[in-house]
Order: structure tokens, then C-alpha cells, then sequence
């Protein structure tokens, strides 16, 4: 076989990456090359994003695999064993090389390495465990690294990888276990678990107790994160988000990814024709977002949907507000903070905002109008001093009042 | 009116040392005119004659570091709005949190910008090495605001290691590996106009694009325009976005095509998994194998694995629990929660070695629902244990233990019979047919649950009890042994 110059094999290896939707890079330790005269750093707060494809994701990590080779055939992917892409491998030494001559030009926060299986889930897991290795110990590298875990990888190798990388991620792929081992024949959903369980285990063992003076060597300080595909096959987006309640609750998942499949070169014939809309994916990650941090209950977001599927005209928190209109108005100038955050159209920010303002003064509604982004959205659903929506939030006509019109697509 | 000269762009130390004076001496916010360098009437600037009254002059540290950096906006009516707040703040110390007044609001709106400015100059300034040595660096930046100096500690802890340059128009800083300096604005044309790994650079950003999911306005809300002519990947764009309806048109075209011979040989070599289902097992390794791929009942489905039984396999005694934990479920081990803490303590008690013990649970799959953070176990319906019965009987089969013990009400049922209670059947042995012996006991996680402690402490005491008993009739009836430390062990 003719070599690949390594332009063309970066082509081959990130185009097979891109199907991966993380790119993160935040919430790890704080640490930087200061001391050492290296390079790198973690970013303060949150992550940095250096570059926007046109698809509108953010590219801050080098996504890309070791090797898009794979052994196993699902059905999804685009490296999959009975698809004909151009086939690539990276050395260690490239993908280490490339990495810090990204970073040093600061187009990259670190390196999001994956990879197709290639003789054993041991000897893959090991190769990219070089890479991460060879970055921290050789070149002193203290920038991103977040390692993919190959899910039956042995235990030690899986220790090494967090020893080394910020995060971790392995893929539950599909909403259900049918749905996997019906699209993902060679993988076992029992063994993605049990890698989150281990990846589980270890971080809280990297965890410093409260009183404990010496500090236990950390483990993937950001965490895990994992991956659904979305529309290749029936479930609805109850199932799907009944699946991230339970990961989330049993593996402290930093991120579930929804990735809305789309369409990829020379797809399997198993694949369903049309695709789903990229709002769905949407959708799905607003519910996520209230499920983490606005306190609501993957049933209340169920109770919104019909079918089990959420609607794609207004978002989840309209939707569920408008089916508890007893609930509203919430006075703005009494409620908990529970409550506000319920309310459609404000978000923390602007809840925290409310709760110090109104310690000096009662709230009217020009108050209203200065702290939230969109007083239109807020108001059928808030009382202050001056006002009340009265029977216009029990009108028919709220929904397609606030349901926002479809905008024309415009390419630029 | 006073006409007041502010000597610097950006520095907190030199507006200070300005306004200090004004505000001791009470001058309103509408009797300054602010002017800056460069302003035509900067040059007639009025000596200041203050009044001689001095008020003391006090502001939050908040509003110290909001006013460093509101400082760095571009906005010229800065110096009116920092001023203004400062004068009020001295009759209203709890200003800063009044997040609806007009004035923190646009403080707010300024904070913001100046944040969001030095955020992207991390994010989009692109280094370009000045000679071979691939160690020393230069970049162009035009930030929207006079945010250098602010961001220029970040670059020097990330590029510890290199020496780099950042030119912008107003500013320039430098890192010689030990010290950061600044010096003054320069030219685009100072830095090198390209760097021989852009073309990999832009490689990468081609082909991580995904042309079936163009968002032109994602892309665009967090990378305007107006930062492209210094990105050498953004020439592309425009070419991406003509094209990428085509190249997806194309991938839904073309279809699949034939595997290729790699696969199909490779497909040959994989040898199929013995098909059917079994109702023996040969070995408890082998039936712990394959309760992994168990789908008798819906709970594989959350549940992280099956946890099988553990111990010998020629065990007298086999412990039953009702079903694995949050641990259990994480470790996939039998009873090492805070209910088999409870269970060891006790065992400890009187003198059983767990280590000789066969123990598992009636239900193999850790049952839940999701609350936030946590699973909050759910007691297993008859249809779920039923269907674990199946292997319940495997591992009864293959260790042939002389006495069950059941613990808690769903073992007790799974073994007994729908009609089995603990209040009814506990505390004594209960022949049942093939010639086992069972016993019935509570779950050492009911004595978790108890709130009242004397009642805890006195159910406890009935639990270790019950746990003496079934030691002694192991000995007396069985002539086996499952005491600690014993050397007379065994069939």
C-alpha cells in the first residue's frame, strides 16, 4: 500500500471523528506549565472554543481517531468493518507531534483522541493510552486530553487512561439495549455500563477526603461524558431521556451528547431514509438542561410530550408551563428560587438577579424588563407590583402567541 | 464644570489617583466633562480648583475590580458611568446588587463585553512561529476593546515554554520565557503572513465539518465576521457553505456500497455464539457468564450488570438478599453496601465466616428509579422475581446447600411461596421439599431504615439472634461448620 502522506491521513482520521459531538474542554483541574517551563493549561471557568465550522459545533479539542480500521460493524458508523472510506493510522509519535504543533499555534485547547478497534479492546486502549502518556511524561503537555474508553479494555488500562486524561467518554450509542444490539451487534451494552461503573469508581476514589492531608492521585478530573445516537431507530425522546436520568444517576455523568444521525458516506442500507430534525436534538438537550440544573423531573418533561416525543414548536419549559398554568403567575417578588427558575424565559442568571434586586426594592415591570433578555416571554407568566396577566394566561391563543415563527433559512 | 483629562486607556491606578480627588471634594457626576488623550480640548484640560470640603472616599472592593474592568471598554462614556457609580455608591452602599437600576445595568452590559472580548482573543489568536525552531511565536490581534494587558497573564502561563509576541493596534506584549513586558501598538505587517502548519490546520477544519448539518448562524453568533480576515481557516468557510447541500446530497445518492474483502474475511473468521437457550448450566462460572446477557425481565435494561452469587460452590449455607444496590450494582458484587456492612458486622458477631457462605439475591438486576444524583431503589415486582427465579435455581442446583436463608420478605416469597411472611415463619427451620432446610430472617437493610433508634437497636439484636441459631443448627443438624477461624470445616 502506498504511504499516506500525513495531511491525507489527518483528513481520513478527523473526517472519521467528526461524528462525535463532544468537544469540552472545561471543568477540570486548574493547572498550567508554569512551573515546568512546558507548555499548556487548563482553561479557568469555562472552556475555550477556537475555531466555529459552519455546522455551528465548536472546535477546541484535535478530535480525531488513532485509526479508523475497526473489526466491529455497527451499523451507524461510518468506520464500520463493511463500509469502503479510506482507511488511515496514525503512529503515536504523529498524533503526539501534531497535537503540540496545534497547540503551540493555539488553534487547539488538547486532544479528544478515539479510535476504531483494531486486533483486541486491550492492544486499542493501550495504543491510546501511549499517546497520553507520552504527551504529560516526555513533553510535559498540561492541556486538555480527553481519552475514549474501549468498554471490555482491562481495568488497568482503563486506571492508566484517567491517570492521565482530563476526561473520559465511552458511548451508549443507542437509547436502548434492543436498539444496540440491533444496530451494534458486536457491542454489549452491559459492558458500556460496567466501563462508566469503573470510570465511576476510580473518580471517586481520586476524590480528596475532607480532612485527608495527602491528596489521592486524581482521575480524570473533568469526568465522564457519553453519547446517544438520535432518530436511527424508533425510540422516542421519552426513552432517550429516561436513559440519561438513569446514566446520570448512576455514573455522575458530566454530559450526555445527543448526536441527531445524518446521513454519512456509503451508509448502511439498515439506516432509515430520512433523517431526524437537527431541532430534535435540540429539544433534547433543553430537556437535559432542565433536568440538571432547573430541578425538573424527567416525568414533568414527559407529562409535556405526545407520543413521547417533545414539541418542536416552543421548548420544553414553555411547553410544561403552559400544561401547568395553575401553577402561574409566579410573583416575581415572593417566589422561591425553585419557582422563578420555572418560569419560561428566565434562566440563572437573570433568577439571581431577581433574588438580589428585590432585597432593595419591590419588582415592577420595567425592573423586569432590565433583567431578564426577553420580557415578551416572561410576562404572561409572572406578577409583579404593577402587573398581572390575569385571564390572558389561561387564553387559548398563549400557545401560538408565544410560539416563536419559523424563520427563513437563510445561508448567510 | 470641571474638565477633567483621564491620563490612561485602561489602568485602574491612574483613573483612581483622578477621581479620587473629585469625590473627596463632593463634585456632582454632571459637573465633569471627561476628556481623554487626543481630544482636541485635552490640551486645555483645566487645572482643577476643588472645594476645600473632603468627604471620605469609600467604595465595595466589588466595585474596585467591576471598574477595572469596565475600565478596558472601548465605550468613551466609561470614565461618566465609573464615576457616576462611584459618587453613588457613597450614599448607597448596596447599590452594586440593585441589578435593575439603569447604571449596573450598563455597568453589567460594559463587564460583559470586555469579558467576552478577552475571551476571544484566547480563542482566536493564531500564533505563527518566526523561525525553525518551532519555540519562538508571533500572532496579530485586533480586539474590539483595550483587553491586552488583562489577557496577555493567560497566554504567558499556557506558553510558559515558548517566547511569543501579541501585536495589536494599541498595545503589545511580550513572553521571554520568564518575564511579560509590554511595549506599543504595532502593524499587521510585523508579524510573519503565514506558518507552515496552517495548511494541516486547515485541513482539520474542513474535514471535521459535517456538511449534512450546516448552522451558518451557530457558527456566526460565536464567530463574527469581523474576526475571519485573521483566522487562515476562515477562507474556507464560504466554499464549505456553497457546497456542503451537494456533498450531502451525494451520501444519500450513493447508497452503500459492497463490503469490502477486509470485511468479509474477517466476518468469516467470527465464529457464532452457540445459539438457543440453555436450562442447565454446567458450572456456576458458566451460568455467571451468561446471567449477563439475561432478558427475562425489563431491569437488564438500567441496571449497570447482573450480580451473580458469590462464594464456594460446595457452600452449606446459602445467603439470599432481595436484590443488588447502588454499590452492588457499581461493583457487581453481592452485599458490599451499607446493607452488607450491616450484614458483616453481625455475621462478625457471631463468629460466621462469610468467606464460607454462598450469598446472592433473589433478583439479579439492581432495580431503580433516578432521582438527580442518585438511584432510589424499588422493591422488585412478583413478575421480576419469577422471572430471576430461573437463576436462583441454578445456583441452588449446582451449590445443593443444606440451608437457605432468606432474608427479607421478597427472598422469602421467591423461595416460599407468595404467602410467606417474615413475622409468621422466622425463627424457626422450614423443611421444604428436595430435604433443605430454609430460615427466614429480615434484610439487614430494614435495620437501615428503622428512624427510631431503640427499636433499631432491638430489631438488631433479633437479627444476630436469628443468625446464632441457623450457625447452631448448621453444627447440630448438618455437622458442618461456618464458624470463623475453624479448622474441623466441611462436609
Amino acid at each position: 500500500m502506498a504511504q499516506l502522506t500525513l495531511t491525507r491521513k489527518l483528513a481520513i482520521l478527523s473526517d472519521a471523528a467528526k461524528y462525535d459531538a463532544s468537544c469540552a474542554s472545561s471543568g477540570s483541574e486548574r493547572r498550567n506549565a508554569k512551573a515546568t517551563g512546558g507548555i499548556g493549561s487548563t482553561a479557568p471557568g469555562s472552556g475555550i472554543c477556537h475555531s466555529y465550522a459552519p455546522d455551528g459545533r465548536c472546535i477546541s479539542l484535535l478530535k480525531i481517531l488513532l485509526t479508523n480500521f475497526c473489526v466491529y460493524d455497527c451499523v451507524y458508523c461510518v468506520n464500520r468493518s463493511s463500509s469502503n472510506v479510506a482507511r488511515a493510522r496514525f503512529s503515536v509519535e504523529e498524533v503526539v507531534k501534531l497535537t503540540l504543533d496545534f497547540y503551540k499555534r493555539n488553534y487547539i485547547e488538547g486532544l479528544f483522541l478515539s479510535s476504531g478497534i483494531i486486533r483486541s479492546p486491550d492492544y486499542t486502549m493501550e495504543e491510546m493510552v501511549r499517546v497520553a502518556k507520552s504527551l504529560r511524561e516526555e513533553h510535559g503537555f498540561a492541556g486538555y486530553i480527553h481519552l475514549k474508553i474501549i468498554p471490555n479494555a482491562a481495568p488497568e488500562l482503563l486506571r492508566l487512561a484517567g491517570h492521565y486524561a482530563d476526561r473520559l467518554s465511552t458511548n451508549i450509542e443507542m437509547p436502548t439495549d434492543e436498539g444496540l444490539s440491533q444496530f451494534a451487534p458486536e457491542k454489549r451494552p452491559g459492558e458500556i455500563r460496567t466501563a462508566m461503573a469503573r470510570v465511576k469508581t476510580n473518580w471517586e476514589e481520586g476524590q480528596p477526603e475532607k480532612k485527608a492531608r495527602a491528596k489521592p492521585k486524581a482521575f480524570a478530573p473533568a469526568g465522564q461524558s457519553t453519547q446517544m445516537i438520535v432518530g436511527a431507530d424508533v425510540s422516542s425522546d421519552t426513552t432517550i431521556l429516561g436513559r440519561s436520568a438513569a446514566l446520570y444517576a448512576g455514573y455522575r455523568l458530566k454530559r450526555v451528547y445527543y448526536s441527531a444521525f445524518s446521513p454519512i458516506p456509503d451508509a448502511s442500507a439498515k439506516l432509515p431514509i430520512s433523517r431526524p430534525p437537527l431541532m430534535r436534538e435540540h429539544r433534547l438537550y433543553q430537556a437535559d438542561w432542565l433536568m440538571r440544573f432547573y430541578g425538573f423531573d424527567v416525568d414533568e418533561i414527559a407529562g409535556t410530550s405526545e407520543a413521547g416525543m417533545l414539541d418542536l414548536d416552543i421548548d420544553p419549559k414553555l411547553a410544561w408551563a403552559l400544561k401547568s398554568r395553575g401553577q402561574f403567575p409566579v410573583d416575581v417578588n415572593s417566589a422561591d428560587r425553585a419557582m422563578l427558575l420555572r418560569v419560561p424565559g428566565l434562566g440563572t442568571r437573570a433568577v439571581d438577579r431577581i433574588l438580589s434586586t428585590r432585597r432593595h426594592h419591590g419588582l415592577r415591570l420595567d425592573d423586569m424588563a432590565r433583567l431578564c433578555a426577553s420580557l415578551e416571554k416572561v410576562r404572561p407568566f409572572i406578577q409583579t407590583i404593577d402587573w398581572t396577566p390575569g385571564k390572558a394566561l389561561d387564553s387559548a391563543h398563549l400557545k401560538a402567541r408565544l410560539t416563536p415563527k419559523p424563520a427563513q433559512l437563510s445561508l448567510f | 464644570m470641571y474638565r477633567v483629562l483621564v491620563p490612561t486607556l485602561n489602568e485602574l491606578k491612574p483613573w483612581r489617583d483622578t477621581v479620587r480627588p473629585l469625590l473627596a471634594a463632593g463634585v456632582a457626576p454632571e459637573a465633569v466633562i471627561w476628556l481623554q488623550e487626543g481630544d482636541p480640548e485635552a490640551l486645555f484640560g483645566d487645572a482643577l480648583d476643588l472645594p476645600d470640603e473632603t468627604r471620605p472616599v469609600r467604595v465595595p472592593p466589588d466595585f474596585i475590580a467591576a471598574a477595572e474592568r469596565a475600565l478596558c471598554h472601548a465605550d468613551p462614556r466609561r470614565f461618566d458611568l465609573l464615576y457616576r457609580l462611584a459618587y453613588r455608591l457613597g450614599d448607597d452602599r448596596g447599590l452594586l446588587s440593585v441589578a435593575s437600576d439603569p447604571d449596573i445595568v450598563m455597568l453589567t452590559r460594559l463587564m460583559k463585553a470586555v469579558k467576552r472580548d478577552s475571551h476571544k482573543m484566547k480563542a482566536f489568536v493564531r500564533f505563527r512561529a518566526i523561525d525553525d525552531s518551532n519555540e519562538r511565536f508571533a500572532a496579530w490581534f485586533e480586539p474590539d476593546h483595550f483587553t491586552l494587558e488583562r489577557t496577555a497573564p493567560f497566554f504567558a502561563e499556557r506558553f510558559a515554554g515558548m517566547e511569543w509576541a501579541i501585536l495589536t493596534p494599541y498595545r503589545s506584549a511580550f513572553w521571554d520565557r520568564k518575564t511579560l513586558s509590554f511595549g506599543p501598538g504595532a502593524q499587521k505587517r510585523d508579524v510573519p503572513s503565514d506558518d507552515a502548519l496552517e495548511d494541516a490546520w486547515r485541513t482539520y477544519f474542513a474535514s471535521i465539518f459535517n456538511p449534512a448539518r450546516l448552522k451558518v448562524s451557530a457558527m456566526t453568533s460565536e464567530m463574527p465576521r469581523k474576526y475571519w480576515r485573521n483566522l487562515p481557516e476562515a477562507g474556507l468557510i464560504d466554499g464549505m457553505i456553497k457546497t456542503a447541500q451537494a456533498r450531502e446530497a451525494e451520501m444519500i445518492a450513493s447508497g452503500a456500497s459492497q463490503p469490502p474483502s477486509r470485511h468479509l474475511k474477517q466476518a468469516a473468521r467470527v465464529v457464532p455464539e452457540a445459539g438457543g437457550p440453555v436450562d442447565r448450566f454446567e458450572s456456576l462460572g458458566d451460568a455467571a457468564q451468561a446471567v449477563q446477557g439475561c432478558t427475562r425481565c425489563p431491569l437488564y435494561q438500567n441496571a449497570t450488570q447482573a450480580v451473580f452469587g458469590v462464594g464456594p460452590s460446595d457452600a452449606s449455607v446459602m445467603m439470599v438478599g432481595e436484590q443488588p444496590g447502588d454499590s452492588e450494582d457499581i461493583a457487581g458484587q453481592p452485599f458490599v453496601g451499607p446493607a452488607g456492612q450491616v450484614f458483616d458486622a453481625a455475621l462478625g458477631e457471631v463468629g460466621i465466616d462469610r468467606a464460607k457462605l454462598f450469598i446472592t439475591n433473589a433478583v439479579k438486576h439492581f432495580k431503580f428509579v433516578p432521582r438527580g444524583k442518585r438511584r432510589i431503589h424499588q422493591t422488585p415486582k412478583p413478575g421480576e422475581v419469577n422471572a430471576c427465579r430461573f437463576w436462583l435455581d441454578q445456583e441452588i442446583a449446582l451449590v445443593r446447600p443444606k440451608v437457605i436463608v432468606a432474608m427479607g420478605a421478597t427472598a422469602a416469597r421467591s423461595l416460599l411461596g407468595p404467602g410467606a411472611t417474615i413475622a409468621k415463619m422466622r425463627g424457626a427451620p422450614i423443611p421444604i421439599e428436595d430435604g433443605t432446610i430454609v430460615f427466614v430472617t429480615i434484610h439487614p437493610s430494614y435495620l437501615l431504615r428503622l428512624p427510631d433508634r431503640e427499636k433499631a437497636a432491638l430489631e438488631r439484636d433479633r437479627f444476630v439472634r436469628d443468625l446464632a441459631m441457623i450457625r447452631d443448627h448448621v453444627e447440630s443438624a448438618i455437622g458442618a461448620s461456618v464458624a470463623l477461624d475453624s479448622t474441623t470445616a466441611g462436609p
